[in-house]
């Protein structure tokens, strides 16, 4: 009971001095509100504003009516491009699409001599590249047969629809993505070099010769640090998320604001773990960096999982933040319940506590050295 | 002025923020003459001292130095070579890594010393030190005296002729504190001219310099000659001249009285028995015996380092002993048993409690983390507020309370639980000694009326004389230990610190001859007056320096390499954007032959693989809610039929729209897989037309025939790594040398700025380019990216990336004030527009807006280009110059914003 209290009051100070910090709380400010609206309002998923080019050597009706076909939002207007200037264009990375319209297409189209129509694409626009040429060969594929008055009726017609995000809006996941990375970096950084700080100016020891234990010195920073990042991602949610943004988050608040404490206590303990492993602030840098970076990229929130090699995703399932994501995208758009992403949560409680263990006797040997 | 004033202040006054540090004040100095400045911490002495050497800028009056107004810039630049500036702390202008050697020459080079001139000036200073026979040793492992000298060293070698130090004994042994006097008084000897400006806190110093200034809380005290301060009290002592002008008007306090403690041979209260520790191959407390009885006060005398706290921290249980034993109140130490922690009060050197709260919440807190039942703790903090005196105070930010009434706090922090001993760790440091006076009252309090074990540390002789035992610590050991007058016999020393002095000479094994010996032999020829505004040597000397640190701190050049390595493996394998395998189940509503031919194309494509049926409706909701698949597809109730008749049936897709780009491309596949089965289709419908396509469509996936990821991605990880860990590297650069003090060495000699600045990014530009040779290497070796463009090209463009991202850190360093805000701001800054908005996921010309501007404003786009254009696009310079050209536009701008940053004097 009384360790308790120790792990209150002692939470309760680091709160007061994380209120005069005033750095500290413009990070914080800008980490969940800025940081999280610019990429969101500006995000792009898919075939979006895409810059194509048309080389026309035909000059015909036709080639003019392809070229219209490409709209946006995909596309940006075709920009006419000559022939000579074409390889040169591609290769600066100008354009990601370039149409190429040979010498008497629309003649040879009108006599059925099925005439060859070249669609360049820059493979190196990983994004676009596959997924735009799928589009534009079906754009056309329509186009024509308008033109050439063929039925363009299908025999079966096929009707796409996304559950829980209809209309397929990059900035409702990046926004959520975006919170958890901020919170990644937060909670891996500050935790580690507060720790560091307090090593290298002598301070700890002044709590360690009062009666309390390693571990409730561990606790009380985590618990108030996991508070106040709770507590800002509550508001971001509702002010910038919901609020700015317009998405709307289907799931449980409560349920998803658990769950975030709960990546918070195993994030902030391999902040502390990889703080006992650098002797130096400059040592955790880049300690941090091969440490936090992956868990950004890799947790299936900027590029999918599953087409990540068999070993890389086992490895990522080692990281808290790939079930964060994963329970982040269940709960606030598919509204999830506890029944059903329970297998995620146990698993980022399981880790949580392993790091934290393994902190625990890490931090306990770095002080007695 | 005369020629012969050497400082004139006039109406000199500096503030911090709303903190009045220096109140306006004035006086002068003649040249040639030895002035002390004594008041306690937090007086204004390190202020004053910072704007007489150009440190500070100058913020209110008028300050001459040695003929001049510090406030114009030209006299600035004329004084670096003349006034020798040694800040406060034991070496912490030093760089820790550098070898005696190195030290000396990098402040020879900054002041445009030749090599052997500088060699000459070193050995004899060296030799008048007693270093030579450390010349090697990195400075970081120089005990305190010894760093001192080291810095008097440096600040000696371009033979200044104002020398300011900045309380350069305090913490120092009295045996090197003489010698380190006695060299000072061999430099004035060659050079009558110097003028000397000492911060001491200790007054026995100051009583030798014929003149002082007297600073209290910013407002200078008295200012004269030290013989007629020191005569306005009958005592005649400069001490007592402070508290008098101090007081000025108020009552002389009693004057401090210990009553002789009443010896009971009660039981010891701590005792320690051979007790050693080490880290590593130094051993910092060696053999350590002592017993001190309950209600004694007991003092450890002794330097800086020489393993005081360290002992202390062993007794409260903070170290395990590496040998021998030690026990506290009839208990083994055990730092697992809490219960005697709360037997004991501790007070650690620095000011540890919470600044942030006030005295009465700092009480508080304790009285709840030591347990204090709530009825008893409230009348306890009364009480002690009331008897420390803390009452007009209790209620304000402890943190900016006056030094002496923080310590005041923390004694009582201490004592609040009623412990039975007290551990001290050099608790009257930097506080004045009225304020000192009455600490110690309290402290007989406590140990005569209360029975209260103090066991504390200190470098005052004076308060050493107090305690009823002593013992003298040197390098870890315990030379001698008795009370104050036994040991003045034994060594037969007339005050206590002659005493100490002849006991650590007996230690040593005699002094050292050569030393006492040995004089500083006259410098061949005055150093030349170096103005230049850009000098290659002091570049070079800050990028060598640099380097070798760089280069001693293995684990971080390991980091710096390996979690490069790392990273490129674990994104070339791992960022990919194809979708394969894409889970998904069908609720096939129809059941017909048509519907299964329609289906069976999705089951052969390789971006599929389906799961078990969906049966009903909510089945399909719920499974792509757990995410167990990703797509349904759903077929209607007679789709065979429909489609037979020609009456177009509808698939619905049912995607998983939590992670939209997922979806999309899922979308992508489902629709050019329906697409593909049309033809099929038709042929199953009512009139079979012949689907023959107008037009052939030939799409050419140029740079990348197969679409393989990681000859796209491949290239454009190396630009993410590239910002993240050279701008890491640099970040710290700057905010660390503010944290640890070595910034100073920048403000006090003629380095400009922009020697700073390229100096210090150069070994880290040359790791980074070690960084991105491993990194093309594994592209094109480990993951078989060919390279078709021009090495030329990347080489170039590598150049001008890692100059800019290498900068940005450096630009990071120069606007932050702490490691941890440089670290966050580094890893905040650069990952948004690095991961988002650089082209490496999407294609930075589909970008609007501020994204796009986001992606235009920050340097990893281009060397994205750059990498992606000579690895697969077959690119050179002819082509890539123009994203290369802005790379070294960013590396001017940030440069050019570091420069503006920098300021060449603290503020």
């Amino acid at each position: 009971m009384s360790r308790l209290s120790h792990t209150l009051r002692l939470g309760l100070k680091e709160l007061t001095s994380l209120r005069h910090d005033s750095v500290l709380l413009l990070f914080l400010l800008y980490a969940f509100s800025v940081a999280i609206y610019m990429p969101a309002a500006g995000s792009v998923i898919g075939v979006h504003n895409a810059s194509v080019a048309v080389v026309d050597e035909d000059h015909g009706a036709i080639s003019r009516k392809l070229a219209e076909s490409l709209q946006p939002p995909e596309f940006q207007p075709a920009v006419a491009l000559p022939a000579d200037r074409l390889d040169q264009a591609m290769d600066s990375g100008q354009y990601t699409f370039v149409i190429n319209v040979p010498v008497n297409f629309q003649a040879d189209l009108l006599a059925g001599r099925s005439p060859e129509l070249q669609v360049n694409v820059d493979a190196t626009a990983m994004s676009q590249a596959f997924m735009g040429a799928g589009y534009i060969g079906r754009i056309f594929e329509r186009e024509l047969l308008e033109y050439a008055g063929r039925s363009t009726s299908s025999p079966a017609l096929l009707n796409p629809k996304a559950l829980f995000n209809p209309n397929l809006e990059g900035g409702w996941f990046l926004a959520v993505i975006q919170i958890v990375n901020n919170i990644t970096i937060l909670a891996i950084i500050l935790t580690g070099t507060a720790l560091l700080r307090e090593r290298e100016h002598g301070t700890l020891d002044h709590l360690l010769v009062l009666p309390l234990t390693a571990l409730e010195i561990m606790l009380a920073k985590i618990a108030s640090n996991a508070l106040v990042v709770v507590a800002c991602t509550w508001i971001s949610l509702e002010v910038v998320v919901k609020g700015a943004l317009g998405v709307p988050l289907a799931g449980s608040m409560g349920l998803f604001l658990g769950v975030t404490a709960l990546y918070l206590f195993a994030s902030t303990a391999l902040g502390i773990f990889l703080a006992t492993l650098a002797r130096s602030t400059p040592q955790f840098g880049l300690l941090a960096i091969p440490v936090i970076i992956p868990m950004l990229l890799l947790s299936g929130g900027s590029t999918p999982l599953d087409s990540m090699p068999q070993w890389l995703q086992w490895v990522m399932q080692g990281s808290p933040s790939t079930h964060f994501v994963s329970l982040g995208a269940a709960i606030l758009f598919r509204d999830a319940g506890l029944s059903v992403v329970w297998p995620d949560v146990a698993a980022l409680a399981a880790i949580g506590l392993v790091f934290f263990g393994v902190a625990l006797a890490r931090f306990r040997r770095s002080l007695a050295a | 002025m005369n020629a012969a004033t050497a400082l004139q202040a006039d109406d000199v006054s500096h503030c911090y923020g709303d903190l009045q540090a220096l109140h306006p004040l004035a006086f002068s100095l003649p040249a040639g003459t030895r002035c002390g400045l004594i008041g306690p911490d937090g007086a204004g002495k390190s202020t004053l001292l910072g704007l007489i050497a150009g440190v500070k800028r100058l913020q209110q009056g008028e300050l001459q130095v040695l003929g001049g107004s510090i406030r114009q810039r030209r006299h600035r630049t004329a004084l670096y070579p003349k006034v020798a500036f040694m800040p406060q702390g034991l070496g912490n202008n030093l760089y820790p890594e550098l070898s005696i050697r190195e030290n000396i020459r990098f402040f020879a080079t900054l002041f445009g010393l030749g090599r052997a001139e500088c060699e000459q000036r070193m050995a004899s200073l060296l030799r008048a030190t007693d270093l030579e026979r450390f010349g090697e040793r990195p400075a970081g492992k120089l005990s305190g005296g010894m760093k001192q000298k080291l810095g008097l060293c440096c600040a000696l070698i371009h033979e200044p002729d104002l020398l300011i130090l900045d309380e350069p004994t305090t913490g120092v042994d009295p045996l090197s504190r003489r010698r380190f006097w006695e060299l000072v008084e061999q430099v004035r000897a060659q050079r009558p001219q110097l003028t000397l400006l000492v911060a001491t806190a200790y007054m026995e110093e100051a009583e030798q310099f014929e003149h002082c200034l007297m600073l209290d809380a910013g407002r200078l005290l008295a200012a004269g000659l030290s013989r007629e301060l020191a005569a306005t009290t009958p005592s005649g002592k400069l001490d007592d001249a402070f508290t008098h002008f101090q007081g000025a008007g108020r009552e002389q306090p009693e004057p401090l009285r210990i009553p002789p403690r009443q010896v009971d041979d009660g039981p010891i209260a701590i005792e320690a028995h051979d007790l050693t520790l080490r880290f590593g191959d130094f051993t910092a407390v060696n053999k350590v015996s002592f017993a001190i009885g309950r209600g004694e006060i007991f003092g450890f005398l002794g330097s800086n380092g020489c393993g005081k706290t360290t002992t202390m921290k062993v007794l409260t249980g903070l170290m395990p002993a590496s040998e021998g034993s030690a026990s506290l109140l009839g208990r083994p130490v055990d730092a697992g048993d809490l219960a005697t922690r709360k037997r004991v009060g501790f007070m650690s050197q620095s000011y540890s409690l919470y600044g942030e709260l006030s005295a009465r919440q700092n009480l508080e807190l304790h009285a709840r983390l030591f347990d204090l039942a709530k009825a008893d703790s409230a009348p306890r903090i009364a009480e002690l507020i009331e008897r420390f005196d803390l009452g007009a105070i209790a209620d304000q930010p402890s943190g900016a309370l006056p030094l002496g009434l923080r310590q005041r706090l923390s004694l009582a922090v201490a004592v609040l639980h009623r412990p039975e001993v007290l551990i001290l760790d050099e608790p009257t440091s930097g506080v004045d000694p009225a304020a000192r006076d009455d600490f110690w009252r309290l402290l007989v309090e406590l140990s005569r009326e209360q029975g209260v074990t103090i066991f504390l540390s200190t470098h005052f002789m004076n308060e050493a004389l107090r305690c009823d035992r002593i013992s003298l610590m040197h390098a870890g050991r315990v030379l001698a230990c008795d009370t104050p007058h036994a040991l003045q016999i034994q060594f037969g020393g007339d005050t206590l610190e002659d005493a100490f002095v002849r006991c650590l000479e007996q230690a040593q094994d005699a002094p050292n001859q050569a030393q006492a010996d040995a004089t500083l032999e006259q410098a061949a020829a005055p150093a030349p007056a170096l103005r230049q505004a850009f000098s290659l040597r002091r570049l070079l000397a800050v990028a060598s320096r640099e380097g070798k640190e760089l280069l001693r701190d293995k684990v971080r050049l390991a980091f710096a390499l390996a979690g490069a390595l790392f990273m490129m493996v674990i994104f070339g394998y791992g960022i990919s954007l194809d979708v394969e395998d894409l889970a998904f189940a069908v609720y096939d509503q129809d059941q017909s032959p048509q519907s299964r031919a329609y289906l069976e194309a999705f089951r052969g494509s390789r971006y599929f693989a389906e799961r078990p049926p969906i049966r009903d409706a909510r089945q399909l909701h719920q499974r792509l809610q757990r995410s167990e698949i990703k797509l349904a597809l759903e077929i209607p109730p007679g789709f065979g039929r429909d489609l037979h008749a020609g009456r177009q049936p509808v698939v619905a897709a049912w995607l998983d729209g939590g992670m939209p780009f997922r979806a999309e491309t899922s979308r992508n596949y489902v629709e050019a897989v329906h697409q593909a089965n049309l033809e099929q289709l038709a042929a199953l419908g009512p009139n079979p037309v012949s689907r023959q396509q107008p037009v052939r469509l030939e799409t050419r996936f140029r740079y990348n025939q197969d679409v393989v990821s990681v000859n796209a991605i491949g290239p454009g990880v190396m630009a993410l790594i590239l910002a993240f860990i050279p701008a890491m590297l640099t970040a710290l650069g700057i905010v660390r040398e503010k944290e640890l003090g070595s910034i100073t060495n920048f403000y006090a000699t003629p380095l400009t700025r922009l020697e700073f600045l390229l100096g210090k990014q150069a070994p880290y530009l040359a790791v980074s380019l070690v960084n991105l040779a491993l990194l093309v290497a594994m592209n094109r070796w480990l993951f078989g990216v060919p390279l078709k463009g021009s090495p030329l090209a990347l080489a170039c463009g590598g150049l001008a990336y890692l100059l800019a991202t290498t900068s940005l850190g450096l630009l990071i360093s120069a606007f932050t004030r702490t490691q941890i805000a440089a670290i966050l701001g580094t890893l905040i800054i650069t990952s948004l527009p690095t991961i988002q908005f650089s082209g490496l996921i999407v294609p930075r010309s589909s970008l609007e807006g501020a994204a796009a501007l986001m992606g235009q404003l920050f340097p990893a786009g281009y060397f994205l280009d750059i990498a992606v254009g000579t690895f697969t696009k077959a690119l050179g310079l002819h082509e890539l110059w123009p994203q290369c050209l802005a790379l070294l536009g960013f590396f001017a701008a940030f440069t050019g914003l570091s420069l503006i940053m920098l300021k060449k004097q603290e503020a």
